[in-house]
């Protein structure tokens, strides 16, 4: 009756040897050799699989064409699962119809059906047809859900290019992008005198809620910041000028430190991490649930919805904070100064006064005006090209905080080459 | 009907609120082992929240939860996440982890709590994507897959582990007439097959008639499961006018088809 005998568990090997054809042993060889942790697997006693047999499987030929029986339990969380060999049909005619048997099959659940699906499309290959009617009914629809064709293979990645093509192609990106943040400044500037005539679609909600957030919230970490930047460079300064007996200087170094560059670069770069960071993550975020979509659906504009509000409370926040950092840096300049050295609170006071032009005090506020709009447009242009995912959140805020601070300090070293032009 | 089943899921006098604000109350209900059990109610009603402290997301503010008869909340947080082990879930927006791929996205769960090898791992995947018709999106990112094959991925995802009980808020929601009967077909194979207990939020109630046995209505007014059974036996039997109401409308469109 039996024709052809193929087990495919280890352990059966002992107890068949005696029966099994050269064809069988090969293919026993070959699964041990495709899975050396079976036996691993199968002394582990996952509560719900122990005591029960491992699963296994026999083809033989019945009256009717071949028989496929099924033994044992059959979990997919046991992983021992045997994958069906490809040529695990090839004693089989083509064109017969194979019957299963699933008396001796105790426990079961998708793991058997994972087999049976790869029975299911080496028959297909070789126009065997599965006598479905012999399983139960519950194994027999889950099996008919599943197509009889093989996963599609995931498309190659592209080759990268070649350095040079990978370098023009950049570079012609980069110059979009600066096009790209010009135009939407163009646009935001619009949108700002429009705002002023009343006649734009910003919502002045979201302008007083943003300029909240980048203004009166920032306060305490922007003094913080520049109170101790200040107090730094008292500190170094002390030190070496003492050495000349010109400890009164350390509060001309302060001084012209704060107001030329230190107050406002440094509070630009905490905007560029606080803000920009937190506008790129609002922008991609919104991406992401489609929202973006929506407004353009509506014909809401982003660059004066979105956009104009963002930028608007950081050209408006900047300047301010620039003028609070270099009062708080001073201010940090001072105290170190009257703790360390033997100069009055007045003396102090009269040399910071004289130590810097009020060109050099506008110029840096210019400045200021110009690190704020910088921020707001690169971080909302950051967050509208983001991607869709979670990640891509991720990616735009982390990318939006490093433009953000490498452009501040670009811009700020452009203004550094404009004022020894000018002469300020 | 003498159900002699198994309860596995129980509910006693129990209050979903979210702070101040009480969504249901006085909810009493069964789940009996290998039920398919409808949670029925007029739009924000509060199924889905009910889902939510079915699954522990939401503790209930009074009442008692029982899962296999032990005290859900009773239990430390690993015992509560080895209970949570045996459920799937299949959130009402998919909620598909957006920077995985969606085979990535099925085989998070058997990385994480099986120690099976990477290739068992994909074809378990492969399969699971197979009974939801979406073995040709297993590379795709959520973001480039419609929304009813969101659906699906999150529901191959869901059956992932083999769970016990399975939770599907509006799993046919945004699928067409073809593939939501299959889905039909394969929770019923699911729960005959595999012995799973199915809670199901659905509108679509020519579904529910089909597959449900067992079901809460939760009415949005008085904040109140208003009438529990099988959805057949409410459409033929309920007095109730609200669960009439819900009922009623879907049977005259059956009639005018
Ligand atoms: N996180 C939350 N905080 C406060 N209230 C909430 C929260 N989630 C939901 N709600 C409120 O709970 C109620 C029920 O919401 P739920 O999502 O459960 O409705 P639903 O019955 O699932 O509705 P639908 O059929 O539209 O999905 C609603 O009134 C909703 O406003
Ligand atoms: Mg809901």
């Amino acid at each position: 009756m039996l024709r052809g005998l193929f087990f495919i568990h280890p352990k059966m090997t002992e107890r068949f040897s005696n029966t099994f054809s050269e064809n069988a042993s090969a293919l026993t060889q070959e699964q041990e050799q495709a899975d050396p942790n079976i036996e691993v697997h199968l002394q582990q006693s996952d509560p719900q699989t122990k005591g029960a047999s491992a699963p296994s499987w026999k083809l033989s030929t019945g009256e009717n064409g071949p028989v496929l029986s099924l033994q044992g339990s059959w979990t997919a969380r046991s992983g021992s699962i045997p994958s069906f060999p490809k040529n695990g049909l090839d004693d089989a005619p083509a064109g017969s119809v194979l019957a299963f048997d699933t008396r001796e099959t105790a426990r079961w659940d998708t793991g058997l059906i994972a087999f049976l699906w790869d029975v299911k499309r080496i028959g297909h290959d070789r126009h065997i047809t599965l006598e479905t009617q012999s399983l139960p009914a519950p194994m027999r629809q889950l099996l008919d859900l599943l197509p009889d064709v093989p996963a599609v293979k995931p498309a190659p990645r592209p080759k990268r290019l070649p350095f040079l093509e990978a370098l023009g192609g950049r570079t012609l990106s980069g110059l979009t992008e600066i096009g790209t943040v010009a135009s939407l400044g163009a646009m935001t500037v619009k949108g700002g005198f429009l705002a002023l005539s009343g006649r734009s679609r910003m919502r002045f909600v979201d302008l007083l809620t943003d300029t909240t957030n980048a203004g009166p919230y920032a306060l305490l970490i922007v003094g913080i910041v520049n109170f101790l930047v200040g107090a730094i460079l008292a500190f170094v300064g002390a030190v070496e000028l003492q050495k000349f007996a010109a400890g009164i200087y350390v509060a001309s170094l302060v001084g012209i430190a704060m107001v030329r560059e230190m107050a406002a670069v440094m509070t630009a770069i905490i905007m560029a991490g606080r803000t920009g960071g937190s506008y790129a993550a609002r922008i991609s975020t919104m991406q992401g649930n489609e929202e973006i979509d929506a407004l353009n659906v509506f014909g809401i504009p982003t660059s004066t919805y979105l956009i104009l509000p963002a930028v608007l409370s950081l050209v408006i926040t900047m300047p301010f904070l620039y003028l609070y950092g270099c009062l708080v840096g001073m201010l940090g300049g001072f105290v170190v100064a009257i703790s360390m050295l033997d100069i009055t609170a007045a003396g102090y006071f009269h040399q910071t006064v004289t130590s810097f032009g009020i060109g050099q005090f506008i110029f840096a506020f210019v400045k200021s005006i110009v690190f704020g709009a910088f921020i707001g447009l690169t971080s909302c242009r950051i967050g509208l090209k983001a991607g869709r995912s979670a990640a891509d959140v991720g990616i735009a805020a982390t990318r939006a905080v490093v433009v953000g601070i490498v452009g501040v300090i670009a811009i700020d070293a452009i203004f550094a080459v404009i004022a020894d032009v000018v002469g300020i | 009907m003498s159900d002699t089943r198994p309860t596995v899921l129980s509910m006693k006098d129990v209050t979903l609120a979210f702070g101040p604000k009480v969504i249901q109350k006085n909810i009493t209900l069964d789940v009996k082992k290998g039920s398919i059990f409808a949670v029925m109610g007029g739009s924000g009603c509060g199924k889905s929240t009910l889902l939510k402290s079915m699954i522990g997301l939401l503790r209930p503010t009074t009442g008692e939860y029982l899962v296999d008869g032990v005290p859900y909340w009773d239990g430390s947080e690993a015992e509560r996440t080895e209970l949570n082990h045996r459920f799937g879930v299949l959130f009402q927006s998919g909620a598909l982890w957006s920077s995985m791929t969606i085979g990535e996205n099925v085989a998070l769960p058997l990385q994480m709590f099986t120690d099976l090898k990477p290739d068992v791992i994909r074809r378990l995947v492969e399969l699971k994507l197979g009974f939801v018709g979406m073995l040709q999106a297993i590379d795709l990112q959520p973001s480039e897959i419609s929304g009813g094959m969101r659906k699906r991925a999150g529901l191959a995802r869901a059956i992932a582990l083999d769970p016990d009980v399975l939770f599907f808020d509006e799993p046919s929601a945004g699928l067409d007439p073809i593939t939501s009967a299959r889905l039909d077909d394969l929770i019923l194979n699911l729960r005959d097959g595999l012995g799973a207990t199915i809670v199901i939020v659905s509108h679509e109630l020519s579904s529910l008639f089909h597959i449900a046995d067992d079901g809460i209505f939760l009415d949005a007014k008085t904040k109140i499961p208003i009438a529990h059974g099988s959805p057949r036996d409410l459409r033929d039997h309920c007095d109730e006018p609200q669960v009439h109401a819900f009922m009623h409308r879907e049977r005259d469109e059956e009639g005018r088809n």
